[in-house]
C-alpha cells in the first residue's frame, strides 16, 4: 500500500528507497515498472506520462532479489532474451555486441556458455544485472538485489553497482531494507515505512538530521540512543535523573526525545556513572551496552579501550552531535 | 575433555562432493562458537552432523562425553534453530513452544508451566495466544528460539538464525541471543557467512573454507592476526588490503617493496627476504602527502560514522582506507597513502599463509 508518494529522481542519480519488510517499496518500484497500476497519482518517464503505458513501452529495467533466471538456459540466452523480445528486433551483429559488452563490464564473459543453474548466488546475480543493462534502459530498477548473497559478495557488488551506474550515466531506484546499503550507495535515500515517505535526503541528512525518532532508528549500526527527557534547571535530564545535555530556552517543548549515536557518546566526562553490561569486540571498534540510570545506552568505543561487564564508565553525550525531537 | 568433541568428520555427499574433509573441532561447556564462512564452505553440513540430521561419512561425534555419532536427532539432546523459523502455522505460539515437551511425553500442567517460564524469559508472554503469521519476523525467531530453549537441551545448534531478518530486528535479536546464552551458558554452536554477526557473538570464531578449517579463535585474534589470506579478507568490513611486492633488506633494515614499483615501505620487524603480500587493515592507512603508495579514488562510500574509500592503486582488487565521517575525497582524485607498519600483516603470496609478524 502507498499513500500519496510523491518523488523525484534525477537523470544521473542513484536513489536508494529504505524501508523495513512491508513498507511498500516493492509496490512502489512495480507500480514504476507497470506491473501494478496505481489507484491515483501518476508516473513520468523523462517528461512523459507513462501510468497507462504496458511494462513493454516503459523500457525500464528491473532486477529481482530472486535473480528470475531461465534455469535451463544458458547465460549467454539468459542475456539475449530481453533483445529478442517482440518489439525490439535487434540485429544478430547487434545483439552479440551487446551481449559481449555487458558480460565484459561484469566479468561473467567466461560462464556466457554456462547453464545459469550452474552458477553461484553471486554470478546469478551478475547475469541479472547483465540482462538488465543489455536493454540500456532509460531507468534501472533494483528490488533488493543483494539480499540473497553472502555478507562478503554484498559488499563487493554495492562497489560494483555503483560504479557501473555511474559508467552508463542511467538513473536507478535501488529498493533495500539495510541500511550500510543505503548510507553507503545512495546520493539520496527515501526512507519509507508503512507506504508513506518519512524523509528524503542525502545520507548524511538522513543519518546526522533525522526528521523524527522512527527514521533515526532505522538507520545507523549499532542503533541510535533515544533517551525521554524533561526539561529541569535548564537541562534535559532523564528519569533517572541523568542530564544528557542542556536545554535551550528557544526549544519550547517541556518534554523532549534526544537521539544520540553510539560514535558520539564519550566513555568519560559525564557526571552520571554508567554500569556496563555487554562488551562486544568488531573489528575496529567495540560497542558497550551499558545501563545509565535506569535507560540503555550504547557507546562506540575504541578497539584498544579495556572495559569488560560490569565496570563503570561516565558516558557523555557530545551537545553537538545530538537531536532534539519534541514530544508534545 | 570438551563438551563437544569432532575427531576427523567428514562428509561426502552421494554426487561426490566432499563438503566436510575432516575437521577437529571442540567447545567447551558454555562456549559460544561460531562458524563463519562463505556459502559451501562446510559449515552448515557440521552443524547438521552434529545435530543428528546428516550422517557423517567417517569421524566421531562426542557430546558430554557421550559417543553420539550413530544416534538419532532425538536421541542426542540438541536444541535447533534454523534460518526459517519452521513454526507450525496452524499453533498458536505456546503450542509451537510447548511441542518439543509434547513430543517427549511431558504432562500438561508440568508443560504449560514451562512455557510460560520460557515465554516471560523472553518476552513473549503476551503473544502467547498469537499465531505466527500474526508476528514479526524478529517474534517468529523468538519464539523458534523458545522452542529450542524449552527443552533444556545440553547443546544450542543455530543456522543463520537472523539470515532473514530485517537489519534493525537482526541487531536487536543478537544482543537477545548473546545475553540469553550467557545467562543460561548453554554451549552453542552458530552457523553464519556474516562477519560482523560472528565478531559480535562469539567466544571463538571458527573460520571455514572449502570443507576445512582455516583458523579457530576468539575474535580479536582472528581480526587481528589472521592465518591466511583468506582468513584476513574475510573477516572485516571491508576485508583486509593486500599490497603483492617483495621483502628487502636495505641498509640494515627490512624494506617492503611493492610490486609496479613505488616506494619501498620500512618496516619495524625483520622478515625472511623474498617475494610477500603484505596485508593492512583500513584503519591503518591514511592519506600522506609522501606516502609510498599512489592510487586513484574509486569510490567514497558513507557509512555514517565514517566513511571507506576505496581506491584504485594498480594491484588486483581496489584498496580501502577508513576516513573520517567528513572526507570529501571523490572519485577520480588521486591520492597518496602511507600505513602503520606496526600493523602490518605478511603472508606467502603462494600459499597464502600468514608468514611472520611485523611487531
Amino acid at each position: 500500500m502507498l499513500h500519496r508518494v510523491s518523488l523525484d529522481v534525477n537523470a544521473d542519480e542513484l536513489v536508494v528507497v529504505l524501508g523495513p519488510t512491508g513498507a511498500g517499496k516493492t509496490t512502489l518500484l512495480r507500480t514504476i515498472a507497470g506491473l501494478q497500476t496505481p489507484h491515483e497519482g501518476r508516473v513520468l518517464l523523462g517528461a512523459a506520462d507513462v501510468t497507462g503505458t504496458s511494462p513493454a513501452a516503459r523500457d525500464v529495467a528491473i532486477v529481482f532479489q530472486d535473480f528470475s533466471l531461465y534455469p535451463n538456459w544458458t547465460v549467454r540466452a539468459n542475456l539475449e532474451f530481453p533483445l529478442r523480445a517482440p518489439g525490439h528486433a535487434l540485429r544478430l551483429a547487434e545483439i552479440n555486441n551487446r551481449v559481449e559488452w555487458a558480460a565484459g563490464i561484469l566479468k561473467i564473459t567466461h560462464l556466457l556458455d554456462r547453464k545459469s543453474q550452474k552458477l553461484s548466488g553471486g554470478e546469478m546475480q551478475r547475469v541479472a544485472i547483465g540482462r538488465a543493462i543489455v536493454r540500456r534502459p532509460r531507468v534501472f530498477l533494483m528490488d533488493e538485489p543483494l539480499t540473497n548473497l553472502d555478507a562478503k559478495l554484498r559488499e563487493a557488488l554495492r562497489l560494483e553497482l555503483v560504479c557501473l551506474r555511474r559508467e552508463l550515466k542511467t538513473p536507478m531506484l535501488f529498493v533495500t531494507h539495510d541500511q550500510v546499503e543505503a548510507l553507503s550507495m545512495g546520493d539520496r535515500v527515501v526512507v519509507l515505512s508503512e507506504g508513506r515517505i518519512l524523509q528524503t535526503g542525502t545520507p548524511e541528512d538522513i543519518y546526522r538530521r533525522p526528521a523524527s525518532p522512527v527514521v533515526a532508528r532505522q538507520i545507523g549500526q549499532p542503533a541510535i540512543n533515544l533517551l525521554n527527557v524533561r526539561r529541569e534547571d535548564g537541562r534535559w535530564k532523564t528519569s533517572g535523573g541523568v542530564a544528557v545535555a542542556e536545554a535551550r530556552e528557544s526549544h519550547p517543548a517541556e518534554k523532549a526525545i534526544i537521539g544520540v549515536r553510539p560514535e558520539d557518546v564519550a566513555c568519560t566526562g559525564g557526571e552520571h556513572p554508567a554500569a556496563v553490561r555487554v562488551v562486544e569486540a568488531i573489528g575496529p571498534a567495540k560497542v558497550l551496552l551499558a545501563d545509565w540510570a535506569g535507560c540503555e545506552i550504547h557507546v562506540l568505543a575504541p578497539a584498544t579501550m579495556a572495559v569488560q561487564p560490569g565496570d563503570r564508565i561516565f558516558p557523555r553525550a557530545n551537545p553537538d552531535r545530538i537531536v532534539v525531537w519534541n514530544c508534545e | 575433555m570438551s563438551f563437544l568433541e569432532l575427531q576427523q568428520l567428514k562428509k561426502v555427499f552421494p554426487d561426490g562432493t566432499e563438503a566436510v574433509k575432516g575437521i577437529d573441532l571442540h567447545a567447551e561447556a558454555g562456549e559460544f562458537v561460531v562458524l563463519l564462512g562463505p556459502s559451501g564452505c562446510g559449515k552448515t553440513t557440521t552443524l547438521r552432523m552434529i545435530a543428528g540430521l546428516e550422517m557423517p561419512t567417517s569421524g566421531r561425534i562426542a557430546i558430554a562425553g557421550r559417543n553420539v555419532t550413530m544416534l538419532r536427532p532425538s536421541e542426542r539432546d540438541v536444541g535447533f534453530v534454523f534460518q526459517f523459523y519452521a513454526l507450525y502455522p496452524h499453533l498458536s505460539v505456546a503450542q509451537n513452544i510447548g511441542f518439543p515437551l509434547e513430543a517427549a511425553g511431558v504432562r500438561r500442567a508440568e508443560r504449560d508451566e514451562r512455557v510460560r517460564a520460557v515465554a516471560r524469559s523472553m518476552g513473549l508472554l503476551p503473544l502467547l495466544e498469537c499465531y505466527p503469521r500474526q508476528l514479526s519476523g524478529g517474534d517468529q525467531q523468538r519464539v523458534s528460539l523458545a522452542r529450542a530453549v524449552v527443552r533444556h537441551p545440553a547443546i544450542f545448534l543455530m543456522d543463520e538464525p537472523l539470515g532473514t531478518l530485517d537489519a534493525d530486528q537482526r541487531l536487536e535479536m543478537r544482543e537477545f541471543i548473546r545475553g540469553r546464552q550467557q545467562e543460561m551458558k548453554v554451549t552453542t554452536i552458530y552457523v553464519t557467512h556474516d562477519q560482523e554477526e560472528a565478531m559480535s557473538l562469539a567466544d571463538r570464531i571458527v573460520v571455514m573454507q572449502g570443507g576445512t578449517i582455516c583458523q579457530a579463535g576468539p575474535a580479536a585474534e582472528v581480526y587481528d592476526d589472521p592465518a591466511s589470506l583468506f582468513v584476513a579478507n574475510f573477516v572485516g568490513s571491508p576485508g583486509m588490503n593486500f599490497i603483492p611486492g617483495h621483502v628487502r633488506a636495505h641498509g640494515g633494515r627490512c624494506v617492503f617493496m611493492p610490486d609496479r614499483a613505488q616506494t619501498p615501505i620500512p618496516l619495524k620487524a625483520s622478515i625472511a627476504p623474498g617475494p610477500a603480500t603484505l596485508g593492512i587493515r583500513p584503519e591503518f592507512l591514511h592519506a600522506s602527502p609522501q606516502g609510498p603508495i599512489s592510487g586513484t579514488v574509486v569510490m567514497n562510500e558513507y557509512q555514517g560514522s565514517f566513511r571507506s574509500i576505496h581506491i584504485d592503486a594498480g594491484f588486483t582488487g581496489t584498496i580501502a582506507m577508513r576516513a573520517g565521517e567528513s572526507s570529501r575525497l571523490q572519485p577520480g582524485q588521486k591520492i597518496r597513502l602511507d600505513l602503520d607498519a606496526a600493523h602490518a600483516r605478511f603472508f606467502d603470496t603462494q600459499s597464502g599463509r600468514r608468514i611472520g609478524h611485523a611487531i
